[in-house]
């Protein structure tokens, strides 16, 4: 529920709508086209913490009444954040992970499994979770090797705050090919896209 | 805004931002799955089906103040189908137009790939009529989807072979079959098969779009696409037997002009813009204008 005394769930989203969304929607097409690149966009944004502003602007840019977003139960229980999502962008909130468009996952080591997100079925693979998944930084953790369509040989990425099993669970979802999640890394550095076609190796 | 009664002013590239988004969210999912054809909800635009709206609402959604669009129709700038797209693109985002490959940062086709290679930074956008490559084998959507969900594409298999059991060659020149990845059997839209090996690691992100059938489909940078063929009948492009007469090109997909209502024909390159460049940098065929006047 929106409270008219909690007016910060009204402030902090685009100030340009359409040429905002034109420029943060570009930047993840770009990150999915080219997994393993950072791809950058000026904070456009100012969602309530834990969000970051990059996490806001994808969510003002794609998150309308037609989507549905899964948070975790955490960020689902503050009413500021929720009404910041809301009153932005119309979205529908979900409690569970498989009736979700979108996720957005703040605290990465506790990544619930790839799994209980939506997977799309075999006729309609598109119908799966898009996963925004806020991390520390996109270039200090361990060395990850990445290949696939969108990579020309190799692209390599040092994302930190990872869970540990995350290279196992990419696997297991590339494995599902065409159905599976996509994932977003975010951090205040920018985004790196991993569409479910990317196979991701320690490195 | 609009208090004098004058023109109806529209948001930025025409659609509403709700659709904007909608066409968004299919173009990220079609990149995830290459070659996998997403429902989306095709609105009606401001021009017939068939004129290339599933492009004109791909190319809305990408677009922005700071891009140069390009449009062609079979490989040519100043046909009509191009020449109204550009002008309807310039009437509602106001960004650069050019005709130059090189300069565009997002190419609308209809039915070419340009002959020069494209770069990193450009997005190549195909208006597809049909983006089904098994419907004229199969009319049932529900059947084409459970083909498309089981990897059943032996009827395409067939259907190449029939070619050959009757004409001894594989006699599709255009909309030939690709296979994406390894996984999707993929319509590249009516290209001439000649331009099918530009699809292959491409540099360029290529997204599709077909407005009247509600698909839309991509083929992410450096993505593997094999035409399908057999092993005694490998996939093999036209060849011409005469170079271009404008610009003396050779290697590159040429039209046939008819000349005279005597059977005198000459073969021109179809992009026109790579012909015009090459006639600048002094290459002369036997029919421009340097070559006539030299004979004269």
């Amino acid at each position: 529920m929106l409270q008219a005394e909690n007016t910060s769930v009204y402030l902090g989203g685009f100030v340009q709508p359409v040429f905002d969304a034109q420029t943060v929607f570009r930047q993840v097409m770009n990150a999915m086209a080219r997994p393993g690149t950072i791809t950058r966009f000026d904070a456009l944004t100012t969602p309530p913490a834990p969000l970051i502003s990059v996490t806001g602007s994808i969510a003002a840019a794609l998150f309308d009444h037609d989507t549905s977003v899964w948070l975790e139960p955490a960020q689902a229980s503050q009413p500021a954040l929720t009404g910041w999502l809301t009153f932005n962008t119309s979205t529908k909130i979900v409690a569970q992970g498989f009736d979700a468009d979108f996720a957005i996952v703040t605290d990465a080591g506790a990544l619930p499994s790839l799994e209980s997100f939506a997977q799309g079925t075999q006729e309609f693979p598109d119908r799966s979770t898009t996963i925004i998944l806020q991390v520390e930084s996109l270039d200090q953790g361990p060395r990850l090797v990445l290949e696939g369509p969108g990579i020309k040989e190799k692209a390599f990425i040092s994302p930190s705050g990872l869970p540990d099993q995350f290279c196992e669970q990419c696997s297991a979802n590339r494995q599902r090919f065409p159905r599976g999640v996509d994932l977003l890394l975010v951090s205040t550095q920018g985004l790196i896209g991993l569409p479910r076609t990317v196979k991701i190796s320690r490195g | 805004m609009n208090t004098h009664g004058e023109l109806a002013t529209y948001n930025f590239a025409y659609l509403d931002e709700q659709t904007k988004r909608m066409i968004r969210r299919a173009i990220l999912k079609a990149i995830a799955i290459p070659g996998y054809q997403v429902p989306f909800a095709s609105r009606e635009m401001p021009m017939p089906y068939g004129w290339g709206t599933g492009g004109v609402q791909v190319t809305a959604a990408v677009i922005g103040p700071d891009d140069t669009l390009k449009v062609i129709d079979q490989g040519a700038d100043d046909t009509t189908n191009a020449v109204s797209i550009r002008a309807f693109f310039q009437k509602v985002t106001n960004v650069a137009v050019t005709t130059s490959t090189r300069q565009a940062t997002i190419i609308q086709t209809r039915h070419r790939i340009p002959e020069e290679q494209l770069g990193e930074n450009q997005i190549l956008v195909y208006q597809v009529p049909i983006p089904e490559p098994l419907r004229f084998l199969e009319p049932r959507e529900t059947e084409t989807r459970k083909m498309h969900a089981l990897e059943e594409y032996g009827l395409m298999h067939v259907k190449l072979y029939e070619d050959i059991a009757r004409n001894g060659h594989i006699a599709t020149t255009y909309a030939y079959p690709v296979k994406v990845e390894g996984r999707y059997v993929m319509d590249p839209s009516p290209t001439p098969k000649f331009d099918n090996p530009k699809m292959h690691m491409s540099q360029a992100l290529q997204l599709f779009g077909a407005g009247r059938e509600k698909r839309i489909y991509a083929i992410p940078p450096y993505t593997e696409v094999v035409s399908l063929d057999f092993e005694d009948h490998p996939f093999e492009v036209q060849t011409f037997k005469d170079p271009c007469a404008l610009c003396a090109a050779t290697g590159v997909y040429l039209d046939e002009v008819i000349l005279d209502d005597k059977g005198s024909r000459m073969f021109v390159c179809s992009d026109t813009d790579h012909c015009e460049n090459r006639r600048n940098e002094g290459h002369h065929g036997h029919l421009s204008g340097q070559a006539l006047e030299a004979q004269q």
